[in-house]
């Protein structure tokens, strides 16, 4: 019987572990899709959208297959609310990057190349932020005195990424050549990439608490 | 008859099971780490085995019904102690059902007028005491190492909870097995003596003595405790005092049994005694005042605020409360027993100080003119023995209790039907030969006997500075005075 469960927990770690990788492989996969999209490489900016949409897709069942696991065997039952709840939090992330990357595919806003520097860095520190908030949750299952350590990054790249798409803004609408109507639309452009880095934050403060609650 | 008197025991064995199961399992099933169920089949599985395998080895002790000297009385005591521990359970309280027992046959002693084992009282008042704190002492200190373990070995999350888990099925398992094997003889042992079965064997691979079956009958009902009842006194301990993580109702229970094995374990004294390490003092512990103990300890480690201290205040009365109600629900209980049913509930004890008693009295340093005018006096009890003593001179504690044992009544006579009645296994060939010796010989105090043996064989004296010998040696000429008593 230990046996039995000793190796359904080892299965269950392999899957948690799977699952943040995908959510780290789309956070690539959205900054090189990005980057194609603005150097105008069509063919694989919509051979990142396919893997991210795939990418999407397994982290959903993966997902449920953990919160059925984690119900049906009764695991963790003292936290196993708050690892559902991170879970969730973190497929959002999976759906931010989603749809930020087809928002660009049905639009194909024309953004000039005096933009292409802000935008790409706006998405750089997105999905850093994201990386730090997946590098916390590892360690919120592995090694609780270490979550610390990455945690506070996360507000840095999003503070970063915070000035650098109010930068964008403004020089959007300093451009008085566009008409009102693309600066409107550059200007979604940029606050739902850094939205991402929002997201991770707020992640991130209920990670917090978690963290809080399993030490005490 | 037998069916009629063996259904209080059974009765305190469900009571038993209602109430400690949540000693070993109370914590896993609080922290919803073990399901009821899961907790209550191998919490009863581990009971039964233990009271049947390791139960057995107790046989030829009466457990603590044996200072009851007479069956329907033992009833009557078995019955105050289970309904003492059912109320307590009713109001889900971890209670020590030992303790009640105890409580009990207090009342026996009180109806009876018998001496009263002021020592045991003693032992249950330092029990309240001791216990918890050592228990929460404990407690604290191995959550610190195993929170340091966890630390720095890094454990994943769902490993740790899969080890924890693990962790809490063993000790439980554990917990339940020595459950079974400490507490049945208390449930089941004086029925031991007026049992009818006989030895069955199963196609010889093993056979259930008679002794077995009534345990195994024991443990049953202790297992029809654990599954009927058991669930609010486990709740009460896993989440009415302080809501446990995983990890700390592990280490509650873990704290629990090490206090019980550091503190009670007459084989852990005997093992350090044999390889010349000092023994630790045997301080009287309550399994159920053990883990509420633990789980205190946990509440304050993590600031004390959690703690329901509404609910500890409860529990304690409750363990002063339960032998209180199980003396008086047992003394009131006698009564009718006794007046109304027309029922024997002991066999009386007389005291008279024979011309052996007085010299013995004399040689123990008390001057004759203290007791002369009550020698050749028969006393129906000892309160009435020890209250004349009371009007006739001053005496301190000591000379008193010299005078009424040395005082106390108990024919008997050395016989060949009562010498080959004994448990070989326990009473050696050595000692037997001595009985040999003394065989048609007849004694009024238990004491003549005592020191007869002693006399004619090294084998029966006490040894100076060893309890555990002494100990042992007091328990086997207990056993021996049933097998040669008159009537």
């Amino acid at each position: 019987m230990s046996k039995g469960i000793l190796r359904k927990q080892i299965g269950i770690e392999k899957q948690i572990d799977e699952f943040l990788d995908l959510i780290s492989e789309s956070g690539l996969i959205f900054k090189a899709g990005i980057g194609a999209y603005l150097n105008g490489k069509t063919d694989d900016f919509l051979r990142k959208i396919e893997q991210i949409t795939d990418a999407e897709h397994r982290g959903d069942s993966l997902r449920r297959t953990l919160e059925e696991r984690l119900y049906i065997q009764t695991l963790i039952p003292e936290s196993r609310g708050d690892v559902l709840e991170l879970l969730e939090n973190l497929d959002s992330l999976l759906d931010q990057f989603k749809g930020a990357i087809w928002q660009f595919e049905i639009e194909r806003p024309e953004i000039g190349p005096e933009f292409h520097e802000d935008f790409k860095e706006v998405v750089k520190y997105a999905v850093e932020s994201v990386e730090s908030i997946i590098l916390s949750s590892r360690a919120f299952f592995k090694n609780i005195a270490a979550v610390a350590d990455h945690m506070h990054k996360v507000s840095y790249w999003e503070t970063e990424s915070d000035k650098v798409s109010s930068n964008l803004q403004r020089a959007i609408f300093r451009r008085k050549d566009l008409s009102m109507s693309h600066r409107l639309q550059l200007r979604d452009f940029a606050r739902q990439v850094d939205n991402i880095a929002d997201v991770a934050e707020d992640v991130a403060d209920r990670l917090a608490i978690y963290v809080i609650k399993r030490s005490l | 008859m037998f069916a009629f008197f063996l259904s209080s025991g059974l009765f305190l064995g469900w009571s038993l099971g209602a109430n400690d199961a949540s000693n070993v399992f109370g914590t896993a099933v609080g922290s919803r780490m073990v399901k009821f169920r899961t907790a209550a089949i191998v919490c009863s599985v581990f009971v039964i085995l233990g009271a049947v395998i390791s139960g057995s080895g107790a046989s030829h002790t009466l457990g603590k019904l044996g200072s009851v000297n007479a069956i329907a009385g033992a009833f009557m005591v078995a019955f105050a102690a289970a309904m003492s521990v059912y109320l307590m359970t009713l109001a889900r309280y971890p209670v020590s059902t030992s303790q009640a027992i105890v409580g009990a046959i207090i009342g026996w002693n009180l109806f009876t007028g018998s001496r009263i084992d002021t020592n045991s009282l003693t032992k249950i008042v330092l029990t309240w005491v001791a216990c918890p704190i050592l228990s929460a002492v404990f407690a604290m200190i191995i959550y610190k190492l195993v929170a340091l373990y966890i630390k720095f070995m890094k454990i994943h999350m769902f490993k740790l909870d899969s080890m924890t888990r693990y962790g809490l099925f063993f000790a439980g398992a554990l917990g339940s097995y020595s459950l079974g094997a400490n507490n049945i003889a208390n449930v089941m042992g004086v029925f031991v003596p007026v049992s009818p079965f006989s030895s069955i064997s199963f196609y010889g691979l093993f056979t259930l003595t008679s002794a077995q079956q009534l345990f195994l009958i024991g443990s049953l009902a202790i297992a029809v405790g654990v599954f009927t009842y058991s669930k609010r006194v486990m709740l009460t301990v896993g989440t009415g005092i302080f809501q446990l993580s995983p990890v700390a109702a592990f280490v509650c229970v873990v704290a629990h049994s090490i206090v019980l094995l550091l503190f009670a374990s007459q084989g852990l004294e005997r093992f350090l005694i044999s390889h010349n390490i000092p023994p630790i003092p045997l301080v009287p512990v309550s399994s159920s005042q053990a883990i509420v103990g633990a789980v205190i300890g946990i509440g304050l480690l993590k600031g004390g605020r959690g703690i329901q201290w509404k609910t500890v205040a409860g529990i304690t009365s409750g363990w002063i409360v339960t032998p209180i109600i199980a003396a008086l629900i047992s003394f009131i209980s006698l009564f009718f027993l006794q007046n109304v049913f027309q029922q024997k509930t002991y066999r009386p004890v007389g005291y008279l100080i024979t011309i052996d008693a007085a010299q013995r009295i004399r040689d123990g340093g008390v001057s004759e003119e203290k007791f002369k005018g009550l020698q050749g006096r028969e006393f129906p009890t000892a309160v009435k023995f020890s209250n004349a003593l009371s009007e006739y001179t001053e005496l301190t504690r000591e000379e008193r209790d010299l005078i009424v044992l040395s005082a106390q009544m108990d024919e008997m006579e050395i016989t060949r039907s009562g010498i080959t009645g004994l448990d070989t296994n326990w009473i050696t060939p050595e000692q037997i030969a001595a009985l040999e010796l003394l065989e048609g010989r007849v004694f009024d105090h238990q004491w003549q006997l005592d020191e007869a043996l002693a006399e004619v064989s090294p084998y029966w004296r006490f040894r100076e500075d060893d309890d555990k010998y002494n100990r042992d040696l007091r328990q086997k000429l207990s056993y021996i005075y049933r097998f040669f008593r008159y009537g």
